[in-house]
């Protein structure tokens, strides 16, 4: 069952650019990236995609189909109607390279301001005893692909540029929550992640979670329960006293 | 050692795209129905606030209780506890609700729904929010979110009081559908209170050790169980509340009057 | 125009598993590194592999040793391994994991907290550390989180994240420079902007991976285009078991656009069934004679293994991955496949709807999303797809090294340490073990050196012209070109090869190499798909040129080389390796060459009998 179908996609360098009407095929079981494959073999072949397993395991193909941020290669065509227009643009958050393609480096540098796993001193490789319970939070906050869709579609970033600095975006704050539920992990990151990461900028609109291809619980399994240990350490009368009166070591 | 060629100024630029949005399904009716249904649940608190008709013999109705001052009717007190003397003579709604409210109001559920329906912020996903700058709950005034926990803690205490009450009716109307009513929503308002975030981050979320406290685990598990569904939860629990307040009202004011109302 | 010029220790290209893990120790041994890769930091096609990494830790089963896994790999391979990698493999395993975890990695634990091992095809004991189906990603994380790391411990002391490491991402080499015989850099080009790059360095480590984009039903992402393969050709090294493809059985057959992504082979380890369209266990009918004594011969024996493997054989589903494609291609051939021509792979009969969630979550989820069928209550259909070539670039075991002075290789792109076969899992072990080896190889190298060699600037010249020339024709489109190389080679240098096919295929790619000359790309240089593909496929032709025809010389049947007109194997072409080699760049020449014989301490390892079936009479004796 093949069918043509109407594409609107953005095209152009740098900012400028607009979108373009393409008329193409498409056949059974296919999903967007395949008709962006087609129509670079067909009629484009300079459009810029990036993509690489097409399985949904890479996290590269990440683009805003119809308004909403999605991976190319696991939106099928099938969800939308025949007759329906389908716009394809870039992430709308970050600096745009050419086409589809945008320039991520915005998250590989917030990636290299977060402390890196920091075990005890003493303890070797091989030694490690972990029960399943312990690190299957962690492991959940694991499962992320890095396609950086939930970093793009966060209002706290996407429709103000200027929080950018102060601000890891979900990804990495969940990258803290993941390293502080660590079972091995020593280093202080509570203060830090309202500090320095801007935890506070969160206001759990619940986006992050919404367009997350691993189905990943980002705010009520990472953020709300990272606000929460701030809670702790910042908030809560009681440890403050308790610390006071014991000097709890950290 | 090593030399970058410049980056070209135009690189840095974001796709510029005038639209607002580029989606095309009704992403607009959430934040509506959310304003629509929190207005007018909002609208019918400041009315039962004022209402004076919330004790309808054996039952009391859910937004003024418990009734702490000497002017309540007797039995509606909290075992005779009137710490409130009888100077105060405003409605009793109006201390005892500050708990319930906010602990709504500061709860990660309703913080979604009112920052999305009433301050836009975002209106949905991937919608542009109207507001030039954002700061979110990095400062005062909404830094202030950060005592949800306390009123958690409230909100046990009062959880426990409506239980209390629906029992006390039950007691003594074994057969009102008021005290059914009152059961009923004592059931859901406990539920919310128990899938709170706060409860699953007391319970055992801030521990990094599950294997060594299995009971705190075991706790946790449930919560988080109760806290994927805190949504709705968050919305039956508000409807039973308003159900069973009006309810009461009604009887109270006589205008339900059957024998076993 | 002013090329763009970096000075390094150690360039190494490709940042999947073995290329960081190569990056990662040079560094860890001070020298300066580069992490050159096709693709943006943290993609690379590791993140594909799923069911886990190989290592004889014997967590689950204190009987597994090194010996046991270095047996199953010999066997898996058909005894044409380099037994010196596969010892090395072998032994090293364990210590590369372990290490994973001091750097974050959090596999899936056994009750008493140590890293659980699951079952897999070709493994006698359970042997994989994973995590869920996803542990490709696992590690490739770890991986990039490790480099991160050790930037930040750079920037504490020299105020530059990328004082010592630095990644280049989107930026693919075309070609290695040399100072005389020895390296002495590598050329290539930005994606995003289409300006060239010169790397200066002593030492290169390829680390490109596999050659999977030659073929239409491939599970490989599109960097796989054999480059490193081809820059080890054009630099005058050697190229060993090219005519090794693994057809990996269990691809996706439906819809159309997801033929070839992978199943992984857990689905098996964990309970999977292999059914024919008359809903027989079809394995059972494939046990080939040097595995009898291994596996169930009845489907009880089978059921029983799952909770008892001390007293059950494993059941047939567990074969080696080139038994078990070997096997769904003679089904489907007899008509007995499914509707869209794959067999069925049953696993909603055997476990939990919760289970299967658990456990195999990604494959859940590819199936729900990409195909609309929910394995927990349904068949999948499952066909071979091409997975891994078992070939590359002749290295020694120890260090990696190539025959050019400072060339290194490890992982996919290097060939050996799994003769004819790989066994699922050992895949990511490998990278570990080749890839730390073959950075400290590197590091020595350049340690040993007395002088840097030096770029020679008439090579970069030549090098840029080669890769603009497509910007400057209008010529064909590339696109068309490379669908017609896959169509040929998965037709006619698939996974069932014949002599006259093969010739076929030779003459066909004799055209295409004509026809990428005259390759044309429209559009700018700024992130243009049609020019890179354009430059992917002069590789994509050599490789595939030296699959052919080492496929055309061997004349037997072993591991991932399947000849209809020679279909068994023959102990004296196990002696024997091809070696493919080029002298103008363009035509491929291959010779056999002797393998050197194992050393006796492994061959005791072996029962004599075992042995007979694989060597020549005249090796036993000796």
């Amino acid at each position: 069952m093949s069918y043509k179908a109407k594409f609107r996609v953005w095209r152009g360098e740098g900012g400028e650019g607009r979108l373009e009407d393409f008329t193409v095929e498409v056949n059974e079981g296919e999903v967007v990236l395949d008709i962006l494959h087609r129509l670079q073999a067909t009629q484009a072949p300079d459009l810029a995609v990036r993509w690489n397993c097409k399985a949904g395991k890479c996290g590269s193909c990440s683009m805003e189909i119809n308004g909403k941020p999605r991976l190319g290669c696991m939106t099928r065509m099938s969800t939308f109607a025949q007759d329906e227009v389908i716009t394809v643009t870039p992430m709308r958050t970050f600096p745009v390279i050419k086409d589809l393609v945008c320039d991520v480096s915005f998250n590989y540098a917030k990636a290299r301001e977060i402390p890196s796993f920091t075990p005890p001193a003493g303890v070797r490789p091989g030694e490690y005893r972990m029960q399943q319970v312990d690190v299957e939070r962690s492991q959940e906050f694991r499962k992320c692909i890095e396609c950086f869709m939930c970093n793009n579609v966060c209002h706290v970033i996407r429709d103000h540029e200027e929080n950018k600095p102060a601000f890891a975006g979900p990804r990495f704050l969940m990258r803290i929550a993941e390293l502080d539920m660590h079972p091995y992990d020593v280093a202080d990151r509570q203060e830090a992640a309202q500090k320095e990461h801007g935890l506070g900028y969160c206001n759990i609109t619940k986006c992050c979670t919404e367009v997350c291809p691993e189905h990943i619980k980002i705010t009520d399994n990472a953020l709300i329960p990272m606000k929460e240990r701030v809670v702790d350490r910042k908030y809560d009368p009681l440890v403050w006293l308790g610390n006071k009166i014991f000097r709890r070591p950290k | 050692m090593s030399q970058t060629t410049a980056e070209p100024a135009a690189r840095k630029q974001r796709a510029k795209i005038s639209e607002r949005t580029l989606r095309t399904d009704q992403w607009w009716r959430y934040p509506l129905v959310t304003f629509i249904i929190f207005t007018g649940f909002l609208v019918y608190s400041f009315w039962a606030i004022f209402d004076g008709s919330y004790w309808a013999e054996p039952y009391l109705a859910p937004f003024s209780a418990p009734c702490l001052a000497t002017s309540c009717p007797e039995g509606a007190t909290l075992f005779g506890f009137t710490p409130l003397g009888d100077w105060y003579t405003l409605p009793p709604a109006l201390v005892i609700l500050a708990f319930p409210a906010g602990f709504r109001f500061t709860c990660y559920y309703y913080r979604k729904a009112y920052y999305r329906g009433f301050w836009l912020s975002p209106p949905a996903c991937a919608v542009n929010e109207p507001h030039k700058k954002y700061t979110g709950e990095s400062r005062f005034p909404l830094i202030l979110q950060n005592v949800h926990r306390y009123f958690f803690y409230a909100a046990i205490v009062v959880g426990l009081i409506l239980a209390y009450e629906a029992v006390v009716a039950l007691v003594h109307k074994p057969i009102g559908l008021g005290t059914w009513i009152l059961l009923f929503n004592a059931v859901w308002i406990n539920l919310y209170t128990a899938s709170c975030h706060s409860c699953r981050h007391i319970t055992a979320g801030r521990l990094n050790h599950f294997s060594k406290h299995p009971l705190r685990y075991k706790l946790w598990t449930v919560v988080s169980k109760l806290n994927a569904k805190h949504q709705e939860l968050a919305l039956i629990s508000m409807f039973t509340v308003m159900g069973a307040d009006f309810y009461v009202r009604l009887v109270a004011k006589g205008v339900i009057n059957f024998p076993w109302a | 125009m002013e090329i763009e010029r970096h000075e390094y220790d150690v360039v190494v290209i490709g940042a999947g598993g073995a290329g960081l893990r190569a990056a990662i120790e040079a560094r860890q041994q001070g020298k300066r590194t580069a992490i050159v890769c096709k693709s943006l930091f943290g993609k690379a096609h590791t993140v594909m592999a799923e069911g886990g990494a190989a290592a004889a830790m014997g967590n689950v089963n204190p009987s597994d040793n090194w010996q046991v896994h270095f047996r199953d790999t010999m066997r898996g391979g058909k005894f044409l391994n380099n037994w010196r990698m596969a010892e090395l493999h072998a032994k090293e395993a364990p210590d590369r994991i372990y290490e994973l975890e001091a750097w974050g990695a959090l596999f899936d634990r056994t009750k008493d907290g140590k890293i659980s091992q699951r079952n897999f095809g070709g493994h006698e004991y359970p042997r994989l550390a994973h995590v869920g189906d996803r542990t490709g990603l696992e590690l490739i994380r770890t991986l990039q989180q490790r480099v991160v790391a050790l930037q930040q411990e750079d920037y504490d002391k020299h105020g530059d994240y990328e004082a010592y490491i630095k990644v280049f991402a989107e930026c693919t080499v075309t070609r290695l420079l040399k100072d005389g015989d020895r390296i002495a850099g590598a050329f290539g080009y930005w994606r995003e902007s289409g300006s060239f790059v010169v790397f200066d360095a002593p030492a290169v480590v390829l680390a490109t991976g596999g050659i999977g984009k030659s073929y239409t039903v491939t599970s490989n992402s599109w960097e796989y285009t054999g480059d490193g393969h081809a820059l080890a050709l054009l630099a005058g090294a050697k190229l060993i078991n090219m005519e090794f493809i693994q057809f990996h059985p269990t691809g996706m057959v439906w819809p159309p656009s997801v033929r070839g992504i992978l199943v992984t082979e857990s689905v098996r380890g964990d309970g999977g069934v292999l059914r024919n369209s008359l809903g027989e266990r079809f394995m059972f009918n494939y046990i080939p004679e040097v595995f009898k004594d291994k596996y169930a011969t009845t489907e009880e024996e089978a059921d029983r293994w799952y909770t008892d493997q001390a007293n059950n054989r494993r059941p047939p589903e567990l074969l080696p991955r080139d038994e078990v494609a070997r096997a769904i291609n003679a089904e489907v051939k007899a008509g007995r496949g499914s509707p869209q021509g794959g067999v069925y792979l049953d696993v909603s009969t055997r476990l939990s709807a919760e289970e299967i969630r658990r456990r195999l979550p990604s494959m859940y989820h590819q199936f729900k999303e990409l195909a609309d069928v929910d394995i927990t209550t349904e068949p999948m259909q499952v066909g071979p797809t091409c997975h891994y070539i078992m070939g590359g670039v002749e290295v020694d075991a120890d260090t990696g090294a190539a025959a050019v002075p400072g060339l290194f290789a490890a992982g996919e792109v290097s060939g050996g340490m799994h003769g004819s076969n790989r066994l699922g899992g050992n895949s990511l072990s490998d990278l570990l073990v080749f890839g730390r080896r073959a950075g400290l190889g590197a590091v020595e190298y350049v340690n040993g050196l007395a002088a840097r060699p030096k770029v020679d600037e008439a090579d970069v010249a030549a090098a840029r012209t080669e890769a603009l020339a497509p910007l400057e024709r209008t010529g064909e489109n590339p696109y068309e070109v490379h669908q017609e190389l896959q169509r040929s080679m998965n037709d006619l240098v698939g996974i069932i090869r014949k002599a006259e096919e093969i010739q076929e295929a030779l003459q066909v790619i004799e055209k295409l190499k004509e026809r990428v000359k005259l390759v044309g790309a429209a559009g700018g240089r700024i992130y243009n798909p049609g020019w890179h593909l354009c430059l992917d496929l002069r590789n994509m032709l050599l490789v595939s040129e030296c699959v052919a025809r080492a496929a055309l010389m061997r004349e037997e049947s072993r591991g991932g080389h399947t000849r209809d007109d020679y279909p068994s194997m023959d102990p004296q072409w196990r002696r024997k390796l091809l070696v493919c080699s080029t002298e103008d760049g363009s035509s491929i020449r291959v010779e056999e060459q002797l393998q050197p014989p194992m050393r006796k301490d492994l061959f005791e390892l072996f029962e004599l009998s075992e042995l007979k079936k694989y060597l020549t009479d005249e090796e036993l004796s000796a």
